[in-house]
C-alpha cells in the first residue's frame, strides 16, 4: 500500500472533513484578523493545530480501518478523541480567537444562540460533565452497546463524534483559562476534585478488562481482526490503554491546574485594587 | 417558595437529570431477546452485491429475492471454521420443515479469488448443501461487500508451498425474503438454535 492509501480515510464521512475544514478554517480567519495584541503565540498554535489533526487522524485516516476491526487500536482511537486530542486543543487556549470570532457575529444571530448557551451551561455543570465524561466511556464500552455500535456504521459515527465533543467541553471546563476569582470559571480545587474523580472509574475498568479471563468483546473475533492476533493479547492491551493513560492524563491535568493555582496564589484579587480605591 | 428554596432546587436539577438518564438506560437494556441469534436489525443496510457466479455468470442479491439468505465470507482451503459453519447452516435447514426449505439460501462468500475458481467453489459449495451458492468477485468488489457488512478480511505470507491462511469474518450474517439484514449467527451457536432462528424467519409474512 501507497502512502496515500494510508492517509485517504478509509470510511468517507462529509461531514466530518466538513467540521475539521470548518475549524480549521474560523480559527486561521480568526488569527489573521484578530487584534495582534490577543492573537496567541505559535506554541499555541502549534499544540491547537497538533491537539485537531490528531483528532482528524483518527477518524478520517487508515488509523480508521485498524481501529474498526482491532479492539486495542480502537482503545487507542478514543484515548486521542476523548482525552488527548481536546486535552490538547483546551491547552492551547483558543478563548482569544473564539471571543474574536464571535464578536463578528451579528446581534441577531447571536441572540438566537442563546439556548445554545443554556445547553452549553448545563452541560458544564461539574456533576454532569464529570457524570457525562465517565458515563460516555462506560456507555460505549457495555458489551452489548458496543458490539451494537461496532456493526452499524451510523452508531460508529454517533460513537467516535459523542467522544471528541465530549472530550472536548471536559477538557475545556478544566483549562477553562479565566480566573475562577475574576469570572465564573469552576474554582481550581474543584478542577482536581473532577480529575482525581474521573480517574477512578476509568482505572476499575481498564482493570477489569485486562483481568478478564474470558473474551469481554467478542465483535472484533466476529468480524475478523485487521491481521492474525490472539484475542487475548488484542483484549489486554487495550484493557491497558484504558487504564493507564487515561489516569496518566488526569495527574497531568491536576500538576498543570496545580502550577496554575500557586501562581495565583501570590497575586492579589483583582476586586482588592476596587476596595483600596473605595476606601482611600 | 423563598428563593433561596428555588435556588437549591435550580441547583438540583442537573443531579436529578443524571439519574433520570440512568434509570432510562438501565431500561433500555432490559429488553427481552426473542431470538438465539444476535438481532441485527436496523443495524446494518440491506442485502446488495454484483459477483461471479460458479457458471461464470453475474450473480447478484435480487437473483434470490423472496429467500431467507445466510451469507457467509469464507475460503475453499480453510481448515476450521468454514467447513464447520457450512456443516451447521446445512444442518439446520435440513432440518427445518420440508416446505421452508426452498425458501432458504446459504451465500458463500468467497474471499479467496487468487486460488478459489468458480469450478473450485462449485463443488465446495455443492459438498455441503443444495441450498449453497458460491460467488466470488475481483478483490476490491469483495473489500466493498465486506466493509458494507463491517468486516474484513486479511492475507498471511505464504509458506514454500505457495499455501496461506486468510483471515476473515466468523460470523454469519442472515437476511430476511426482502432483503434486511436481520440476525448474526455467532460461530458458537448451536445447529438447534440456527434452526429456530431460520424457521421462525420463514415463517413470518
Amino acid at each position: 500500500m501507497s502512502v496515500t492509501d494510508y492517509l485517504i480515510p478509509y470510511d468517507f464521512s462529509p461531514v466530518t472533513i466538513l467540521s475539521f475544514a470548518l475549524v480549521l478554517g474560523f480559527y486561521g480567519y480568526g488569527l489573521l484578523k484578530m487584534p495582534e495584541a490577543d492573537r496567541p503565540g505559535s506554541g499555541r498554535i502549534l499544540v491547537f493545530l497538533i491537539g485537531v489533526i490528531m483528532c482528524y487522524g483518527v477518524m478520517q485516516t487508515r488509523f480508521d480501518y485498524y481501529s474498526q476491526y482491532m479492539f486495542f487500536v480502537h482503545r487507542g482511537q478514543h484515548l486521542i478523541l476523548h482525552h488527548l486530542g481536546p486535552f490538547l486543543i483546551a491547552l492551547s487556549n483558543p478563548l482569544p480567537v473564539m471571543r474574536y470570532l464571535f464578536s463578528r457575529i451579528k446581534p441577531g444571530i447571536r441572540k438566537a444562540l442563546t439556548p445554545l448557551g443554556w445547553i452549553y451551561r448545563f452541560l458544564q455543570h461539574p456533576a454532569i460533565a464529570s457524570f457525562l465524561f465517565v458515563g460516555l466511556i462506560y456507555f460505549w464500552l457495555w458489551p452489548p452497546i458496543h458490539f451494537d455500535a461496532m456493526l452499524s456504521r451510523d452508531l460508529y459515527w454517533i460513537m467516535n463524534w459523542s467522544m471528541l465533543l465530549d472530550g472536548l467541553l471536559f477538557w475545556w471546563l478544566i483549562f477553562d483559562p479565566r480566573s475562577p476569582v475574576a469570572s465564573d470559571a469552576l474554582g481550581y480545587g474543584k478542577r482536581i476534585l473532577l480529575l482525581a474523580l474521573v480517574a477512578l472509574p476509568q482505572m476499575v475498568l481498564g482493570a477489569t478488562i485486562v483481568f478478564s479471563r474470558g473474551m469481554v468483546y467478542d465483535v472484533y473475533e466476529v468480524c475478523g481482526r485487521a491481521w492474525p492476533m490472539p484475542p487475548e493479547t488484542d483484549q489486554l492491551l487495550g484493557g491497558l490503554l484504558t487504564w493507564i493513560p487515561p489516569a496518566m492524563m488526569s495527574i497531568l491535568g491536576i500538576l498543570i491546574i496545580l502550577r496554575r493555582a500557586m501562581r495565583e496564589d501570590g497575586k492579589p484579587a483583582p476586586y482588592s485594587e476596587e476596595l483600596k480605591a473605595t476606601h482611600s | 417558595m423563598t428563593t433561596q428554596t428555588l435556588s437549591r432546587l435550580l441547583r438540583m436539577l442537573p443531579v436529578t437529570a443524571m439519574i433520570a438518564a440512568t434509570t432510562m438506560l438501565a431500561g433500555c437494556l432490559g429488553d427481552e431477546e426473542s431470538w438465539r441469534g444476535k438481532d441485527i436489525s436496523g443495524l446494518m443496510p440491506e442485502l446488495a452485491f454484483e459477483l461471479t457466479g460458479t457458471s461464470g455468470d453475474t450473480v447478484t442479491a435480487d437473483d434470490t429475492n423472496g429467500e431467507i439468505r445466510m451469507v457467509f465470507f469464507g475460503f475453499t482451503s480453510c481448515p476450521d471454521v468454514c467447513p464447520a459453519t457450512l456443516q451447521k447452516l446445512s444442518r439446520a435447514v435440513k432440518d427445518m420443515p420440508d416446505e421452508l426449505q426452498d425458501d432458504t439460501r446459504i451465500v458463500f462468500v468467497s474471499v479467496d479469488p487468487q486460488r478459489d475458481t468458480p469450478e473450485r467453489i462449485r463443488s465446495y459449495v455443492d459438498f455441503f448443501s443444495e441450498r449453497a451458492i458460491g460467488v466470488t468477485g475481483e478483490e476490491k468488489a469483495l473489500r466493498e461487500l465486506s466493509k458494507r457488512y463491517r468486516t474484513t478480511f486479511g492475507y498471511d505470507d505464504p509458506d514454500a508451498e505457495g499455501n496461506y491462511n486468510v483471515s476473515h469474518s466468523g460470523a454469519v450474517y442472515v437476511f430476511d425474503r426482502n432483503g434486511n439484514a436481520r440476525l448474526l449467527f455467532r460461530p458458537d451457536m448451536s445447529v438447534e438454535d440456527i434452526r429456530t432462528d431460520l424457521v421462525t424467519l420463514a415463517e413470518e409474512s
